[in-house]
């Protein structure tokens, strides 16, 4: 086979099996240097698999991996570095108690580490692509934003030439995102090629030079120029058909309040204040959307309302019940359904079975006596997968193995079929593919349609402004101002996320 | 108390210090790798019993040590391979040495039962030094193991903080895929870790036999291997720590032989309690400040790592 030597990868017919699933069937990738290439692909697409291929995480069981021209067997994340890949995943490989600098030098050869020249060291680096880091600071200190550069550092650093990046913008501010473009567009110039992996079309038209898509561990649009394609065309390519958004629901007048928030306050994870007074009132048959750049006190307010984080001050009811200092199974049963934003980390247990994760919630009634009836819950269980169209193998698995939307689909048909009066949802569609995306915001309108009060905190703006019947925006703890999302223009949203209010 | 009693009681202080420090800090590379091992005591033991033989059959106090080392740290790496290599339960594991290492020293110390030592370790000689009042017999009157404890110390100290490889190994105890990903292997670093405890608490338990008690008795350890892992996290992981808690947990090991001879009536049995209700007080301030910052504890440590797990 000749081989293009303006190519600086080249993945060819790649092949990766795991137990019940196939992540790579016959996949290819050609990437030229000195470009940002992106990875196209819905969840289950195969996409992060074979960026690990590409980086030596895993070893393809078929296919060839070229790097500027010559074949390679990577057996490790080291040997790939060796050969100058770099990847930064989507999970922080960070030590996080190790200073910025200390994580860079990781892995470094020099046997004794003097500090305040490796510092200085990774401070030019630094400087050198516009990545503003203290490296002096420990790393736990640090915002996402600034994780991230620590991650591209440690590629630079062991002069890696190709760059893979899994989903680097899910964890950014938009303005942080914007920053990492202008970072990534530099190390192209400077000779270097960027494999960017992602599912936001407007990111990949923005940042990138080509884009490969793929589809079910299948490649099936290979390097095309961004120039020449549109957002459309890529979104139509990756599910394969034209990507279907829910539509905004019918207008209907409001019940009566169903949760009512009053003054309420809470703490974050350092003891600091997170939600500062916050008054809020959920109706009947409405869904009120929170709008707010992660980390203005969303997570703690859905964690406070949850029952998972004790509050400072304030008054929780639902529908007339008070339940602010009552326990989580209490607000379970007085009608609250709960889809966390850390779906496998307190929404689900990786280790537990479908029908487990099916019954977590309301196993007390599915026995007698003490024992549980495996029959009822089975019966519970299979229900759940029908109405909600869950997709797992055996049900007496664990659910590790289901894919992000399966996964989401079970916790909120979970939370769903307890009838609860309200609803709320921290992200529920983030990191799901188009048709889950679809399936999962049909399932709150519906719901909302038969008077389920939602309160949906999302940090899409689209889909906010698509299902919400009142919009209101957070920002450092506090609800900054309300906005009528038929008649709200994006300008004025994202002034108030910035945190500009009414009255100034 | 006379000034004799109370140099006597400061000497044996540093002998006992310096006896938990070097468990301890062959612990803390262990736990700062992520493993934690609860079979100090029995590597303690065995390393105790296989000295004092090889001592009593050779009459080299050198070669008994260094036996004695490499012994305990292939006992230790029975552990490492279940824990590490083969994922089993850290505490099980570890406890099993324990008790396994106490079964087989007694079994094969049987026959050394009230034998003189072959050899022991003789006082190291710093002339004039030893001459000096209070310090001479206190510091300069020592085993060489003390100054090796504080040989042992120190080294480690600048492995962990100054060299990659120190990086290295608190890395796998901190977040193990970072480091793998860096291209170190996690299991060969925490091997390494655990076989170099292993090999700490042999040269621990041989200094018991060879130098301190010159017997071997069953049960010669007498719990100090479990107050040399208590002593890990009253110095919040730390070798400088450690060395400070050492001697105070050494102190107090001393007093409790002594107690009677001073004529105090307290129970040596309570005293004995003492490390381990102060290190229940530092665990206790530690978690208090682990609010606001990472805790001193290595993050990861009892996790077993796994490369390809999806």
């Amino acid at each position: 086979m000749t081989s293009d030597s303006s190519l600086a990868i080249e993945l060819i017919d790649i092949w990766k099996r795991f137990p019940g699933v196939i992540a790579n069937a016959g996949a290819t990738l050609s990437v030229k240097k000195g470009t940002i290439h992106a990875v196209l692909g819905e969840n289950g697409a195969g996409k992060s698999t074979l960026m690990n291929i590409l980086s030596g995480v895993y070893r393809p069981d078929e296919g060839q991996v070229r790097i500027n021209g010559n074949q390679h067997w990577f057996h490790s994340p080291s040997d790939a570095l060796t050969s100058g890949i770099g990847m930064v995943h989507q999970e922080f490989r960070l030590v996080p108690s190790f200073t910025v600098a200390e994580n860079v030098v990781l892995g470094a050869s020099e046997k004794i580490i003097r500090r305040s020249l490796i510092e200085k060291e990774v401070e030019q680096i630094a400087q050198q692509f516009g990545l503003a880091i203290d490296p002096t600071r420990p790393v736990w200190q640090l915002s996402m934003g600034e994780r991230q550069r620590v991650e591209i550092l440690k590629t630079l650093w062991r002069k890696a030439q190709i760059l893979i990046l899994d989903e680097p913008t899910a964890v950014l501010t938009p303005a942080e995102a914007d920053e990492l473009g202008n970072v990534l567009r530099r190390m192209a110039e400077d000779g270097r090629t960027v494999v960017f992996i992602s599912h936001k079309l407007h990111e990949v038209t923005a940042f990138c030079d080509e884009a490969t898509v793929l589809r079910g561990g299948k490649t099936v649009a290979s390097s095309l120029k961004v120039e020449e394609v549109n957002e459309s065309d890529l979104a139509g390519l990756m599910v394969g058909s034209s990507p279907v958004i829910s539509e905004r629901p019918p207008h209907q007048e409001p019940g009566e309040a169903m949760l009512t928030i009053e003054e309420l306050g809470t703490l974050d994870d350092r003891f600091l204040p997170a939600v500062k007074n916050l008054d809020l009132t959920v109706k009947s048959g409405e869904i009120v959307g929170i709008a707010g750049v992660s980390g203005n006190g969303q997570r703690e307010m859905a964690q406070a309302i949850a029952g998972l984080r004790p509050i400072t001050s304030g008054k929780i009811t639902i529908s007339g019940k008070d339940l602010t200092n009552a326990p989580p199974s209490e607000r379970f049963t007085a009608g609250l359904g709960y889809v966390p934003e850390d779906r496998l980390g307190i929404g689900l247990a990786p280790r537990l079975t479908v029908i487990e994760n099916a019954i977590l919630r309301c196993y007390r009634n599915l026995r007698k006596s003490i024992f549980l009836v495996s029959e009822q819950a089975v019966n519970y269980c299979k229900e759940i997968i029908d109405r909600f169209g869950v997709r797992t193998g055996p049900i007496d698995d664990p659910i590790a193995g289901l894919s992000g939307g399966n996964l989401q689909r079970l916790l909120v048909g979970r939370e769903l079929s307890g009838n609860p009066k309200v609803v709320l949802a921290a992200q529920p569609t983030r990191g799901l593919d188009v048709q889950g995306v679809k399936a999962i915001q049909d399932l709150l309108i519906a719901e909302r349609a038969e008077g389920v009060a939602v309160l949906l905190i999302s940090e899409d703006l689209d889909e906010l402004l698509t299902l919400s019947d009142r919009l209101l925006v957070m920002h450092e703890g506090e609800i900054v101002k309300e906005f009528d999302p038929t008649t709200a223009h994006r300008h004025e949203i994202g002034a108030a996320m910035a945190g500009k209010r009414d009255e100034s | 108390m006379n000034e004799a009693s109370m140099i006597g009681m400061l000497s044996t202080t540093v002998s006992f210090g310096a006896l938990l420090y070097l468990a301890c800090i062959g612990e803390l590379i262990s736990e700062k790798a992520g493993v934690l091992n609860l079979g100090v005591e029995g590597m303690m033991a065995l390393g105790a019993v296989t000295g004092f033989l090889v001592a009593l059959n050779t009459e080299n106090p050198w070669l008994a040590l260094l036996v004695a080392m490499i012994v305990t740290a292939a006992f230790a790496l029975i552990h490492g391979v279940f824990s590490v290599v083969l994922g089993a339960e850290q505490v099980v594991s570890g406890l099993s040495l324990t008790f396994l290492g106490l079964g087989l020293s007694a079994f094969f110390g049987k026959s050394a039962v009230g034998n003189p030592p072959g050899a022991i370790l003789a006082n190291v000689d710093w002339g004039p030094l030893s001459d000096i009042p209070w310090a001479g017999p206190i510091l300069f009157q020592q085993s060489p193991m003390v100054y090796f404890a504080l040989l042992v110390g120190l080294l480690t100290s600048f492995l962990l903080t100054r060299t990659s490889i120190g990086l290295a190994l608190r890395g796998a105890g901190e977040s193990a895929s970072t480091v793998d990903t860096a291209g170190h292997s996690v299991v060969k670093i925490r091997l390494a870790a655990v076989a170099t405890g292993g090999a700490l608490a042999g040269a621990a338990g041989s200094y018991l036999t060879l130098s301190l008690t010159t017997s071997w008795q069953d049960g010669a350890t007498a719990g100090r291997g479990w107050i040399a892992v208590a002593l890990v996290i009253f110095g919040a992981w730390k070798p400088g720590r450690a060395a400070i808690g050492a001697l105070l947990f050494g102190g107090l090991l001393a007093l409790k032989t002594r107690l009677q001879t001073f004529g105090v009536d307290f129970s040596p049995i309570l005293l004995s309690m003492i490390p381990y209700l102060l290190t229940i007080g530092v665990l206790l301030a530690i978690s208090i400040r682990a609010r606001h910052r990472p805790s001193a504890s290595p993050a990861e440590i009892g996790q077993v790592y796994r490369r390809e797990e999806r």
